[in-house]
């Protein structure tokens, strides 16, 4: 196979990758941001939990990293359902109206990514660690791709598929719309909102450990690692524009493609090139693909 | 001489058109009427006006100029001011802030710190709200709060004033006061464009008035006129 | 403006407190340990950039989380400026250049995203540390080769007065602008933006304004910090904690008055300080703590805690109107 088209190929898997990763974060954002009307800043450190997690999971007790997904997943959103039920419900109750409350819980978010990052800091040194798992490469069509990114691109894109037929299909997923458009009324209507946004919260949480899980298998860690995410999460959002989860996932693919080029191109200016088309974003419809 | 010239303005809210080739025109000195019922689009025609909303297309002239394009703050230092169906004031700032506000902000000169004083006063006189200077404006009862954001209106010395609803939820006795209000206006030379749904007002000061429906015009002329024609009977009473 | 504002007791007790605060200020390195001296400079540090924060976020409503991108640049300048071998500009030279170039980043940034509603300028703000600690890294490693940089030394006394020079531009900045036409403009934005721009406010043109020269004192101390902490690297000069720092400070210590974040600003630093020194190793971790106890149980900040002192030292408006944000 000619060089060019391996390297075509590279991209479009490093991207789908990147952007399934992207996509799964930004519709964790998107639910707690949307639905839950949190702007989480401490997102990236839910990420950096999952995969730290799946680190020590994998390297102290030998527990494949694909099986850490089932023990990420439930104990990211405990943590994060635990989080909303006492922080942010008391916020929400206390606060006088719907700018304070957005207001003290962006911050109690930020508090939350301080000591989350530190916890981390000291529990696993801030020094980068990685493992190995399915480093082996995969002959497709005479070209050799490493295993690993073939199955984090397909669990990437099973995860974020079936999140978004629970929201169409379930019935919490449709309290969950419910609650999106109009909170009061769905309350009127039986939903038990306080509970509601609490597993919304968790959902969130969820989307950012499963990712956390996925990426740690290819990337190095560090505690510091959050931010970056939660950034590129936000941009992702409003590309896909504010409150679509449909737009997150779209956009999510969008960013992670982009990236990727850029990546190949000049690594470590991603973010900078995510910040361009932020700024281009704005320029040009702020409200983004799917937004009104 | 006139002083607000609207040429098929047209604007759409997703597919549904909310103003529709609308042509109209005011002479300076008229105060000028729009009714309709509701969702007729009249507020947005007033949004298009003072450029809170932007046009799909068609054009408004301000005294032959045109100012579709321009933005709020530069229709407003030209000379046309207005107030808002949901009373738009500064809550927390004292009443006679908010009228000072205009005087400060809404000329294409800035007045001096004295002059804009002395108008402050002379403007809260004239709507009846020297008493209430001090107050935050959000203390004052509805009424006075539209007295108050015709007032800081008028302290942009505006030629042509664009009354949204004024005396919407007012008593009799108000809208009696608010009646004279208006004409008061026009006797300082302001020309008036005003939407409103109480009958007996609009029929009372108005000039000519002006019928929207479904974002269409379709009737105008002198109040007798519109208060005998058969289509506008016909779209108030319901379809 | 009438003289009668400025001799009513409202305005005289104040006056006369920050007079006495004032002197006690510009005379402390002659009574005061080293570590006091210190000390105050990173209190006042913590007060500018809250002070600088509250100068467009308070009125305005738009909430800024640029604070420590424009900080950094500050810091980053005077490691470019002032590097501890070869040229150099004078220092006050180097401090305004730290303040313009922060200046004109915010201008860009709010003419971009202060003509759109708050959330956008918020998550746009929020990346910006971020953005540029990545950039300036790639920067080093790609085009200059360097890894950090040194920053000359200067006097602590000479830090401490340039920072006390800058906490005072600030101050009465903060009070003209306030008192001015365009204060009103800014207030008047803040709770009616729409109305505002019909009443011939362009309001985006004051929002941008204020945000820039809000900018330049965040960048003016981020120059004056580094010569004291002389080791600068992209990881020290852009770090988030300096975004949400203000915020809080300001939140606690109550926005609708001049004095409230200069005392929220105080004791967090304060507090910051004991923590460093008694727990050097957990500080950070405690600090998270009692930043998010000071959000869950007192939203309302010190004006819930101590309002007969607060009420005392404020200038107009009620703890209602003004409460957190």
């Amino acid at each position: 196979m000619p060089q060019g088209i391996i390297t075509f190929l590279d991209l479009a898997i490093g991207g789908l990758l990147l952007g399934g990763i992207y996509a799964l974060l930004a519709m964790g954002l998107s639910l707690q941001y949307g639905v839950a009307r949190v702007f989480n800043v401490s997102h990236g450190e839910f990420i950096m939990l999952g995969a730290f997690g799946t680190f020590t999971l994998y390297t102290v007790f030998g527990i494949n990293p694909l099986v850490c997904l089932a023990i990420v997943g439930p104990l990211t959103f405990i943590i994060g359902f635990l989080l909303h039920k006492t922080m942010f419900t008391r916020l929400r109750l206390l606060a006088p109206n719907a700018d304070v409350y957005a207001a003290n819980s962006m911050l109690a978010t930020f508090g939350l990514m301080f000591i989350i990052q530190n916890i981390a800091l000291l529990a696993w040194g801030a020094n980068y660690r990685a493992y190995n798992y399915l480093n082996f490469g995969v002959d497709l069509w005479g070209a050799i791709f490493t295993a690993n990114r073939l199955v984090i691109l397909g669990f990437a894109i099973a995860i974020g598929v079936a999140f978004y037929i629970f929201l169409a299909r379930s019935r919490i997923g449709k309290a969950i719309r419910a609650s999106a458009q109009d909170p009061t009324t769905a309350g009127l209507m039986g939903v038990n909102i306080n509970l509601l946004l609490a597993i919304c919260f968790g959902l969130g949480a969820v989307m950012a450990g499963l990712a956390g899980t996925l990426m740690s298998m290819r990337i190095p860690l560090t505690p510091t690692m959050g931010l970056n995410y939660t950034i590129i999460a936000i941009i992702v959002i409003v590309l896909g524009g504010l409150g679509s989860i449909p737009g997150s996932f779209i956009g999510g693919f969008i960013l992670g493609i982009i990236g990727t080029i850029v990546t190949y191109l000049e690594p470590s200016l991603s973010l900078a090139a995510y910040y361009f088309i932020f700024m281009l974003l704005l320029l040009i419809k702020p409200t983004g693909i799917f937004g009104k | 001489m006139l002083v607000l010239e609207g040429e098929k303005v047209t604007k759409y809210f997703g597919g549904l058109a909310a103003v529709s080739n609308v042509d109209f025109h005011i002479d300076q000195g008229e105060i000028f009427g729009l009714i309709g019922p509701n969702g007729a689009g009249k507020t947005t025609l007033f949004n298009l006006v003072s450029a809170a909303l932007v046009l799909k297309s068609g054009t408004i002239k301000f005294k032959g100029e045109k100012i579709s394009g321009l933005k709020p703050y530069q229709i407003c230092r030209k000379g046309v001011a207005r107030t808002f169906q949901s009373v738009k004031i500064f809550g927390n700032l004292p009443v006679r802030e908010n009228v000072l506000l205009g005087t400060l902000f809404g000329r294409p000169t800035t007045a001096k710190a004295a002059n804009a004083a002395q108008e402050t006063t002379e403007l809260l006189d004239f709507v009846g709200l020297s008493q209430m200077s001090a107050m935050a404006a959000r203390e004052l009862t509805l009424v006075n709060q539209k007295r108050l954001e015709v007032a800081t209106a008028l302290a942009t010395k505006p030629e042509l004033l664009l009354l949204d609803e004024l005396m919407a939820g007012l008593t009799p006795t108000e809208i009696a006061e608010a009646m004279e209000l208006v004409t008061r206006i026009r006797d300082r030379g302001i020309t008036v464009f005003m939407i409103e749904h109480v009958m007996k007002a609009i029929m009372g000061v108005c000039d000519r008035i002006m019928v929207l429906h479904h974002g269409e015009k379709i009737a105008e002329g002198a109040p007798q006129e519109i208060a005998t024609s058969k289509k506008v009977i016909e779209v108030y009473l319901g379809e | 403006m009438d003289i009668t504002r400025f001799t009513s007791k409202k305005f005289l007790i104040p006056a006369i407190i920050s007079l006495v605060i004032l002197i006690a200020m510009v005379t402390l390195p002659v009574y005061g340990s080293l570590y006091m001296v210190i000390l105050i400079t990173a209190i006042l540090m913590f007060v500018i950039l809250t002070v600088s924060w509250t100068l467009f976020s308070g009125p305005t409503g738009y909430m800024s989380l640029a604070s420590a991108a424009f900080f950094g640049i500050g810091v980053y300048a005077s490691a470019i400026l002032l590097p501890t071998t070869g040229g150099k500009l004078p220092l006050l030279v180097v401090v305004v250049i730290g303040g313009l170039v922060s200046s004109i980043l915010a201008f860009g940034v709010g003419a971009l995203t202060l003509r759109l509603r708050g959330i956008y300028f918020a998550v746009f703000t929020f990346g910006l540390v971020e953005l540029i600690k990545q950039v300036l890294l790639w920067w080093e490693n790609s085009v200059t080769g360097t890894r950090g940089r040194y920053v000359m030394l200067v006097e602590n006394d000479v830090i401490f007065y340039t920072m006390l020079a800058i906490f005072m531009l600030l101050m009465l900045t903060f009070f003209f602008l306030r008192r001015s036409k365009y204060g009103l403009a800014m207030q008047s934005i803040g709770e009616n933006e729409e109305a505002a721009a019909h009443r011939g406010i362009n309001v985006t043109m004051v929002k941008v304004i204020t945000f820039a020269i809000s900018a330049f004192f965040m960048g003016a101390t981020g120059a004056i910090i580094a010569t004291r902490w002389t080791y600068i690297d992209p990881y020290i000069a852009f770090y988030i904690l300096y975004s949400f720092l203000p915020v809080m400070m300001a939140i606690f210590g109550g926005i609708g008055q001049i004095y409230g974040p200069v005392i929220g600003a105080a004791i967090f630093a304060y507090l910051e300080e004991v923590l460093l020194t008694k727990f050097p190793y957990y500080y950070m971790l405690i600090f998270g703590v009692v930043l998010v106890a000071a959000i869950l149980y007192m939203p309302n900040g010190i004006v819930g805690l101590v309002p007969r002192l607060v009420r005392r030292l404020r200038k107009g408006g009620s703890a209602k109107q003004h409460a957190s944000t």
